[in-house]
């Protein structure tokens, strides 16, 4: 052990603080997190966070793979919003090898990543709720996470980790079922958003544990590069579909919800905004669309774009291009080139060089997680316990895009 | 208010640090530029405070090796303008037997865990750092892995050579 290791232990038998182990594994934090506090009494003295108990060396992993197959890397960072992930990594290569998207991708993929916002803020909001002692809502809000996973599921296949999309598009159109899930979806989500609001927005003991608890000022969440729904709720409108739209997120009319004072209960009401927010994109989305020749869901970029399967064995070119993809073959230009999605839990970079070579010469990602969190020890100072693990919960830390 | 250009933001810079400001690029829009250990801190502080630039956000913090290189070792900072929606990158090249940095926690305390996780990876010594641990590694783990030196996975696996792969 190196010399400045944080002492875990006190042995002092003056000393009338008490060492808590919270975690790795403990029920109240909802993944996987260590956190060695010094509590006096209830209240916490101090803290250290020890992280990196599921880090899984992506960005290594990613020196080592053509661009394609980074993207199953990057629904296992943030998996409560994988789309996103899958999203802002097709967008990064498509940035560095200069594609231009049909609209109707654009819009498709709109789609999926507001919904995908949503299933990621029912998962933090119902969390608060359930750690405040409301497992009602929990359970009544929970269910339309189920269907948002269903609707994935017309769509690539697949439910949690999603790997949906391609560089230079989607795999296949969305079908006639996915998009009737998603219009039962818009009609039966709101009213079940508007009751859970009902039950917790006015509700005495919500707001007792909720307002005034874990004040961040937006100095401190700018000095500690906070982003997101957490930096929204101080007040700062810092939004990337905003400042630095992609994916003809401009043409969209939508708000930009901030909170005044940036405690637990501000972040929750954010977080609730927003997914009304989506769910109004996700309808101008589908009324964009109709405007849109139906059939498109990639665009016309065969060298980048892996060819469907009954193309590769009938076609020649098809073939070569299905061949060159997979083997990481493609022309790619050598450059560096950072870019910046909305994610669930604030701006989710990939800063890509390319050297030419087969795969990128170095991938790193820029996990909101992982940033925001390490406010967690410093400000739970001073906090009660219980304090604590609701703050935890609203800061929605998700252990794998905390640890990559 | 008026738009500000990133060849306004290297005039301000070049003003004022002469040629420590070198290889000026703009990548895909995104302003780039070197600069060397000594005055790295003195230009994100003038970056974070000058009233034109006003680059309030460090976005990340993060380093490339290029072995190949004599100061192998690019230690890469993004930093965000939120008011005039302009990002800027920052790269300080260092010799990578001896890697040695000023800390920017001394800018932004967001900084912390960006310069104990690229000491993991890539060995960077933050001088001034308040705790500079490894933060996803093992602390028994005894060297930096992003290094290009090493590899994947262990060379001397059996059962996972490339070749079986096609690799």
């Amino acid at each position: 052990m190196s010399h400045n290791q944080p002492i875990y232990t006190d042995n002092d038998p003056q000393s009338e603080l008490v060492t808590l182990n919270l975690g790795p594994t403990h029920p109240a934090t909802h993944g996987v997190f260590q956190n060695v506090l010094q509590l006096d009494g209830e209240r916490i003295v101090s803290g250290v966070s020890t992280i990196g108990y599921i880090h899984r060396a992506f960005e290594k992993i990613a020196e080592h793979r053509p661009f394609y197959q980074i993207t199953p890397l990057t629904d296992r960072l943030n998996y409560c919003s994988s789309p996103i992930n899958n999203m802002g990594w097709h967008m990064t290569v498509e940035k560095l090898l200069n594609i231009q998207m049909p609209k109707r991708v654009d819009y498709l993929r709109v789609i999926i990543m507001e919904l995908a916002r949503i299933s990621d803020h029912i998962i933090c909001n119902t969390i608060i709720g359930q750690d405040t002692g409301a497992t009602t809502t929990f359970l009544y809000l929970f269910q339309f996470r189920e269907h948002i996973y269903e609707i994935y599921e017309e769509i690539c296949g697949a439910r949690l980790t999603t790997n949906v999309g391609r560089i230079g598009g989607f795999e296949r159109n969305f079908n006639d079922i996915a998009f009737a899930k998603i219009n039962k979806f818009l009609k039966e989500f709101p009213v079940a958003l508007r009751e859970f609001e009902n039950l917790l927005n006015r509700n005495r003991i919500f707001i007792d544990r909720t307002a005034g608890v874990a004040c961040v000022t937006p100095e401190q969440a700018l000095d500690y590069s906070w982003t997101g729904p957490l930096l929204r709720a101080t007040g700062v409108d810092y939004d990337v579909r905003v400042s630095e739209p992609y994916s003809s997120y401009d043409e969209f009319d939508f708000e930009v919800p901030v909170g005044t004072r940036g405690d637990i209960y501000d972040r929750f009401l954010v977080r609730n905004e927003e997914m009304w927010q989506s769910v109004r994109l996700i309808e101008q989305a589908l009324e964009k669309l109709k405007k849109e020749p139906a059939g498109i869901f990639h665009a016309d970029v065969p060298e980048f774009y892996l060819p469907a399967k009954e193309e590769v064995y009938n076609n020649m070119e098809a073939l070569i291009y299905h061949f060159k993809i997979v083997m990481g073959e493609i022309d790619a230009p050598k450059a560096e080139v950072y870019h910046a999605v909305e994610g669930g839990n604030g701006e989710l970079g990939f800063y890509l060089i390319n050297d030419g070579g087969r795969t990128p010469y170095r991938l790193h990602f820029r996990r909101p997680s992982f940033i925001n969190y390490q406010m967690f020890a410093p400000m739970s100072k001073g906090m009660l316990l219980s304090d604590a693990i609701i703050n935890m919960s609203s800061m929605n830390i998700i252990a794998g895009e905390l640890d990559a | 208010m008026a738009e500000v250009t990133n060849q306004a933001i290297i005039a301000l810079l070049g003003e004022k640090f002469g040629d420590k400001v070198m290889n000026v690029d703009e990548p895909y829009g995104l302003l780039t530029f070197e600069t060397t250990t000594d005055v790295l801190i003195n230009v994100l502080q003038f970056l974070k405070e000058n009233s034109v630039a006003n680059f309030n956000f460090l976005t990340d913090i993060t380093a490339v090796h290029y072995p190949e290189k004599k100061h192998g070792l690019a230690v890469v900072y993004h930093l965000h303008s939120m008011v005039q929606r302009i990002r800027v990158r920052i790269k300080v090249y260092v010799d990578a037997q001896h890697p040695i940095v000023p800390t920017a926690t001394t800018v932004w305390n967001g900084a912390n865990w960006m310069e104990r996780e690229t000491y993991d990876f890539f060995g960077v010594k933050f001088e001034g750092h308040p705790d500079l641990r490894r933060i996803l590694n093992m602390d028994e783990l005894g060297v930096h892995p992003m290094l290009k030196q090493y590899p994947l996975e262990d060379p001397n696996r059996v059962d996972k050579k490339d070749e079986y792969f096609g690799r």
